[in-house]
């Protein structure tokens, strides 16, 4: 295949293998003339330098945000969750919060599970069990300090586990009490003298949030059939749990929690999600914003190496420009900071300049022209 | 210029010393020096500097003596700058509006807490040696620390070591005894805002001055001080510097009086306490009256500098609103920097309502007679057009096309009037320029707001009409997001020739066809055009002489293409406007007379198919784009101006119309939909019985209840699609609604299903409608109905008319909308200038990657390709096509 190895190095790879594909079994002299116009036609679509691709990133993004929808919760059909949608969900991921509304994750399992082989009680293991989805009724005993919990069979069973399980579990989380098996639950009994009576009522609500089984923080499980596999879409994210389970196909399992990806599977992951979260979002809403433009936000949220908002305390907090810095938000702060460290500004970027009154290096007020005066 | 730049950093940061390295360059022009400013220093100014650049001394509260002079010595005194026409600046001689003004200064009694400073200061007091001054580090770890420092900065700059910083601090609040001189060191705290205590025991500025002042240069740099550019002692006042008064100008009343500006009144303040403080010290008064007038003298300083401090009263106008100091003055949308600095207002433009014309050219821009008399463009003088440039001024500015002004070759404005005119003919020479009434074919730049992205502001040629509106080409309509009920829109009119050259070369309407959003042409043909055109290539035949007739008013003039025969199809008409050698494969969206969908343009000549929104409408019209690649932006848009007009005068001949019987259904539908209606009553109803006898499935993770709505809703859903089906196959095809929807000009079939038959369900947030009454929607329904029509399901159409009950669901969602749009629009537009603000300083090298303006690698190659999205089609390079054409 020589006629391609000289234009390996100058396409782009995902052009390359496009014109590969489709020049297949094609007369090599004609495949040859497809390659050199098709390069040609690469050359002409080739950015310029100075272009001012961040603008028309944030244009691409900013204009289209005036058309989304603001519905928080949103019914995609029968069997799907609630999920944060539109431009809120578009300002939490760029505003890189922590803390996002509606995490969830989608867990692709590995291969007789993804036929749908167990995939009930798996998905039942994979949610968090707390003591309060296995009873029917708590009740408390003042006078003896007792607290009297009836268990579920049914709802244990289904889970998979046993009354010894839910005691001990019980036992571990707390403190100062003693707790004996009864025929249809356990009792609890709270060790000390009067002045634990307050205790009981503490222990009595908070007994229900006792963590029994499952992984942390998956708060609903909803296996459903994708395609032609089982997958189980969850309420709720804990990556780095679910991926270590055996039955899980780590490969293609996603959460929406970018700063999770973050920190289980590094920055690059985080900066793909981003990429995949902003246009599911943009695809739902039914616009077109080009991946490039997703591209070049997901990178300057991600270049650092950290994830950080595009907001004053991210992105613009980053700049090498004071006045940049100050004509965004909080102008007196960074002037009073800049004062104190004697910064310099070295008017690279666009507002210093426009404040000047002076050309602005981009585009056209980039390249300075000299000219030959004929004396 | 780089001067004027000095004063502004002075302004807004009051103290930072500033300085300005200049550009080499210096380019002599009439008399000035222009220089480029290459970078601007920030600091604090010392109280040498502050008495350095100053230019008076100010000791007296008065403004004005009897006769209304500025006192020597008072707050306008005018050797800070001169504000009123007529007097001499005393510093620098010249003249109102030429002087820059000058600072002033006065020297406080005692010395003040800057208010912006009080964290700072803070800091250094709590960890500094209160008798040595030295920072409470053991020698042998500061060399640690500094290069731990470093190397923060190294990684996260500035900001990260601000925060190491802020720990280091954190650490030392614990130590209590000094590393090296031994001394005890107590508890410093703060009573806000410019209190500071040691164990509740007040330490007065003086105090807190000299133990500043005892704080080593080495010490400072563990702070975040930088050596010559600040000193810990700075930020406790002696020196206050005075503004000019070409900062704070007086405004004179109708009556005569003068009200002072905000700043001159707190100034005042200072200054009047300031001397009581010092006649008080002088004469020894008791030290309660001093603290007193200290203290007095402090929260008039404080608020001098930012009167919106938490714990103080905000200092306040006679009225009662509060003054407007230097901190609000630079602060927020409204303030210096994002009102005056960073958005500039400019002349020569004009705003006025916009009207559509479709027989302007897509880059033509109808300017009314009055604007383009009003507006001027400067045209220079030069031996070739001296005698056409003084008919011009002949003509002078009340007649068309004339001009208003000429301006000499030292840039002095003379106005044209009808008794100077003729002196000037005479002085009009070559190296003056006249500014001549705008023309057709001048260069304008066209906007309309919000501008939202870079095809809101697009240029255009004029053409000066009579009538009061700015008109537009239709087609244009979509980049500016304009209708016509009401919209404004403005206009610039460029004045250099670089400006113009940049303007035609970037800006203009056929530069900007391809959105670089997502590579498609965002102009086409809307509406009228393109049902117009459908109707055209659908079936439509006519005598020759009529096509002739209808070509020639689009402008057409050359007939060669048309085939020779005495009836002409629809098909053979727009092939017309299409180039010779053009071919085109594509799909309609709508089905042509054989039921096809095929569009087929061979040598350009449209074989079959209909054309409609999916060959020339906008953001979909792919034929556009194919036009775009082969012949270029300037033949594009004239194929689609002619495609325009066309579209716009086949109706003007066949009529066009809409009525309400456009959407009549036969008896036949009718019966048909009220059975679908029904039987999804039943439905509902039978699933609402099983849900109450709970006998429902319920889906996996969800309560019988949420099971309940999502089967309700799917079936409601269904059964609205159902009749959207039935309206679609038994509406009159040949009726002008269907046809609008049909060709992709106006409509859905969703909305022709909505007029005919049903609304269908209204939902809220994403659910049936729930609120109102306790357990029901509205008083005429039982409590805890949960039926189709007790739940927002409006079973009519639009036509036949909604029920009351169903009139009001219909509002509710619309109210609902309302506030959607209202909500949605701040915090988009916040979205929007928070990644603008973020990214707008990135621009590819010419290295291919992408950077940040301090040099930063943002991306290695432009969106991993380096394709340019508005050179792309839909974001690729379209390889089909070129082996097609192989």
């Amino acid at each position: 295949m020589g006629i391609y190895q000289e234009y390996k190095e100058k396409l782009p790879l995902s052009l390359f293998e496009e014109v590969k594909e489709k020049t297949k079994g094609m007369p090599a002299s004609k495949a040859k003339k497809v390659l050199a116009r098709v390069y040609k036609a690469y050359l002409n679509a080739k950015v310029e330098a100075g272009e001012s691709v961040g603008l028309v990133a944030a244009e691409s993004l900013g204009e289209p945000g005036t058309q989304m929808t603001l519905n928080t919760f949103h019914f995609a059909g029968v069997a799907e969750m609630n999920v944060t949608v539109g431009l809120p969900r578009i300002i939490e991921i760029l505003d890189g919060r922590k803390e996002i509304k509606t995490p969830m994750m989608e867990i692709y399992l590995k291969n007789p599970y993804s036929k749908g082989k167990d995939i009930k009680r798996l998905a039942l293991s994979i949610k968090e069990t707390t003591l309060k989805d296995v009873i029917t009724e708590v009740s408390a005993n003042i006078a003896e300090k007792k607290i009297e919990v009836k268990f579920n069979k049914e709802n244990m069973k289904e889970i998979g586990i046993t009354s010894s399980h839910v005691i001990s579990a019980c036992g571990k989380a707390f403190k100062g009490i003693s707790i004996k098996k009864t025929d249809d639950g356990m009792l609890i009994k709270i060790k000390g003298g009067e002045d634990k009576i307050n205790e009981v009522y503490k222990i009595k609500e908070r007994i229900k949030e006792v963590y029994i089984k499952g992984v942390k923080g998956i708060k609903q499980i909803l296996p459903v059939k994708r395609g032609d596999e089982f997958i189980i879409i969850t309420a709720g994210s804990n990556l780095n749990e679910v991926l270590g389970l055996k039955e899980v196909d780590e490969t293609r399992t996603v959460s929406n929690d970018i700063y999770e990806i973050a920190n289980v599977l590094g920055v690059e992951a985080a900066r793909q999600a981003v990429i995949n979260e902003v246009n599911k979002i943009i695809e739902a809403q039914g616009l077109n914003v080009d991946m490039r433009h997703i591209m070049l936000i997901a990178d300057t949220m991600c270049f650092s190496g950290n994830i950080k908002g595009i907001t004053r305390y991210g992105v613009v907090s980053e700049k090498a420009s004071v006045l940049a810095r100050a004509s965004f938000e909080t102008p007196i702060r960074h002037i009073i900071n800049a004062s104190l460290v004697g910064e310099v500004d070295k008017l690279s970027s666009i507002v210093e300049n426009v404040m000047l009154n002076q050309p602005v290096p981009v585009g056209t007020g980039l390249p300075g022209l000299v000219v030959k005066v004929r004396k | 210029m780089a001067k004027e730049k000095e004063e502004k950093v002075e302004e807004a940061e009051k103290k930072p010393e500033k300085g300005a390295k200049e550009k080499k360059e210096e380019i002599h022009h009439q008399g000035y020096v222009y220089k480029d400013v290459d970078s601007i220093v920030f600091g604090v100014a010392s109280p040498q500097m502050i008495k350095k650049m100053a230019t008076a001394k100010i000791v007296t509260p008065e403004l004005y003596d009897k006769e209304g002079y500025p006192v020597d010595g008072g707050l306008m005194d005018i050797r800070l700058g001169v504000i009123d026409p007529g007097l001499r600046c005393k510093t620098c001689g010249s003249k109102l509006k030429e002087c820059i003004g000058h600072f002033g200064y006065i020297e406080l009694a005692r010395p003040i807490i800057h208010i912006s400073f009080v964290s700072v200061i803070l800091d250094l007091l709590r960890s500094t040696c209160k008798e040595c001054g030295r920072i409470l580090i053991p020698k042998d770890k500061i060399e640690r620390y500094k290069r731990k420092l470093d190397e923060v900065q190294e990684e996260a700059g500035l900001e990260g070591r601000r925060k190491a910083i802020k720990d280091i601090i954190a650490k030392l609040k614990t130590v209590n005894k000094c590393p090296y001189c031994r001394a005890k060191q107590q508890k410093i705290t703060i009573e806000k805002p410019t209190t500071f205590l040691e164990n509740d025991k007040r330490i007065s500025p003086i105090e807190v001055r000299t133990r500043l002042e005892k704080v080593t240069d080495d010490d400072m740099e563990l702070f975040g001080l930088k050596t010559g550019h600040v000193r810990p002692e700075w930020m406790v006042l002696t020196m206050l510097p005075i503004p000019p008064v070409t900062m704070r100008p007086s405004i004179t009343l109708e009556t005569g009086d003068r009200s002072e500006d905000d700043l001159t009144h707190k100034l005042g303040d200072i200054v009047r306490i300031n001397q009581r403080l010092f006649e008080n010290i002088n004469a020894g008064a008791p030290e309660i009256i001093i603290e007193d007038l200290w203290d007095l003298l402090q929260y008039h300083v404080t608020t001098f500098f930012d009167n919106a401090v938490a714990q103080l009263p905000p200092a306040r106008h006679r009225s009662g609103q509060p003054l407007k100091t230097i901190t609000e003055r630079i602060k927020s949308k409204e303030g210096r920097i994002r009102h005056n600095l960073t958005g500039k207002r400019t002349n020569f433009s004009s705003r006025t309502v916009i009207s559509p014309d479709p027989m302007l050219d897509l880059d033509e821009v109808g300017l009314p007679m009055v604007v383009a008399m009003k507006l001027t463009v400067p045209e220079s003088v030069n031996p070739w057009n001296i005698e056409y440039l003084k008919k011009f001024v002949e003509r002078g500015p009340t007649k068309y096309p004339g001009a208003n002004y000429i301006v000499r070759p030292d840039g002095k404005k003379k106005k044209i009037t009808e008794e100077t005119k003729e002196a000037l003919i005479e002085e009009v020479e070559v190296g003056y320029a006249v500014e001549r009434h705008l023309m057709d074919g001048d260069i304008a730049i066209f906007n309309r707001q919000p501008s939202l992205h870079r095809m809101s502001m697009m240029c255009h040629r004029i053409r000066v009409l009579p009538y009061k509106t700015f008109r537009l080409n239709p087609a244009v309509c979509h980049p500016y997001n304009a209708d016509f009920d009401g919209d404004e829109m403005n206009i610039h009119i460029p004045q250099t020739e670089e400006a113009r050259a940049e303007a035609e070369t970037l800006m203009q309407v056929q530069t900007q066809l391809i959105s670089p959003r997502y590579g498609l042409s965002v102009i086409g043909c809307i509406q009228d055009a393109v049902s117009g055109s459908y109707l055209l290539t659908k079936g439509f035949e006519t005598s020759r002489e009529e096509a002739i007739d209808l070509l020639c008013s689009i402008g057409m003039t050359n007939f060669t293409k048309l085939p020779n025969k005495n009836k002409i199809s629809g098909k053979e008409i727009f092939s017309m406007v299409l180039p010779n050698n053009f071919n085109f494969k594509g799909k309609s969206k709508a089905s042509d007379e054989n039921g096809k969908r095929e569009v087929i343009v061979e040598d350009g000549v449209l074989v079959s198919g209909v054309i409609d929104k999916n060959s020339i409408g906008e953001e979909s019209g792919l034929m556009l784009r194919s036009l775009h690649k082969k012949y270029g932006e300037r033949k594009t848009l004239e194929v689609l101006g002619k495609m325009f007009k066309l579209g716009i005068k086949v109706l003007l001949k066949l009529g066009f119309t809409t009525a309400i019987s456009d959407t009549d259904l036969p008896e036949k539908a009718i019966m048909m939909i009220k059975d679908v209606l029904n039987k999804t009553e039943d439905e509902v109803n039978d699933l609402i019985r099983m849900y109450h006898h709970g006998k429902l499935e319920i889906f996996p993770g969800r309560t019988m209840r949420e099971t309940l709505e999502l089967k309700i809703l799917e079936l409601l859903n269904k059964a609205r699609n159902e009749t959207g089906k039935i309206v679609q196959e038994y509406g009159s095809k040949k009726t002008y609604t269907i046809i609008m929807a049909d060709s992709g000009a106006r409509g859905n079939p969703l909305n022709l299903a909505q007029m005919a038959a049903v609304v269908g369900q209204q939902a809220l947030r994403g659910k049936r409608i729930e609120k109102g009454y306790k357990s029901r929607t509205l008083s005429c329904f039982k409590k805890g109905d949960l039926s189709s029509e007790a739940r927002g399901f409006i079973k009519n159409g639009f036509k036949s008319g909604l029920s009351p009950q169903e009139f009001f669901f219909g509002a509710m969602t619309g109210r609902d909308s309302l506030m959607d749009t209202a909500l949605r629009t701040p915090k988009s537009g916040y979205l929007y200038r928070r990644l603008a603000n973020a990214m707008q300083d990135l621009k590819v090298e010419y290295d291919d990657t992408v950077r940040e303006a301090s040099g930063k690698i943002i991306q290695f190659e432009y969106g991993e390709d380096s394709i340019d999205v508005s050179k792309s089609e839909n974001g690729r390079i379209n390889v089909q096509r070129i082996i097609d054409s192989v």
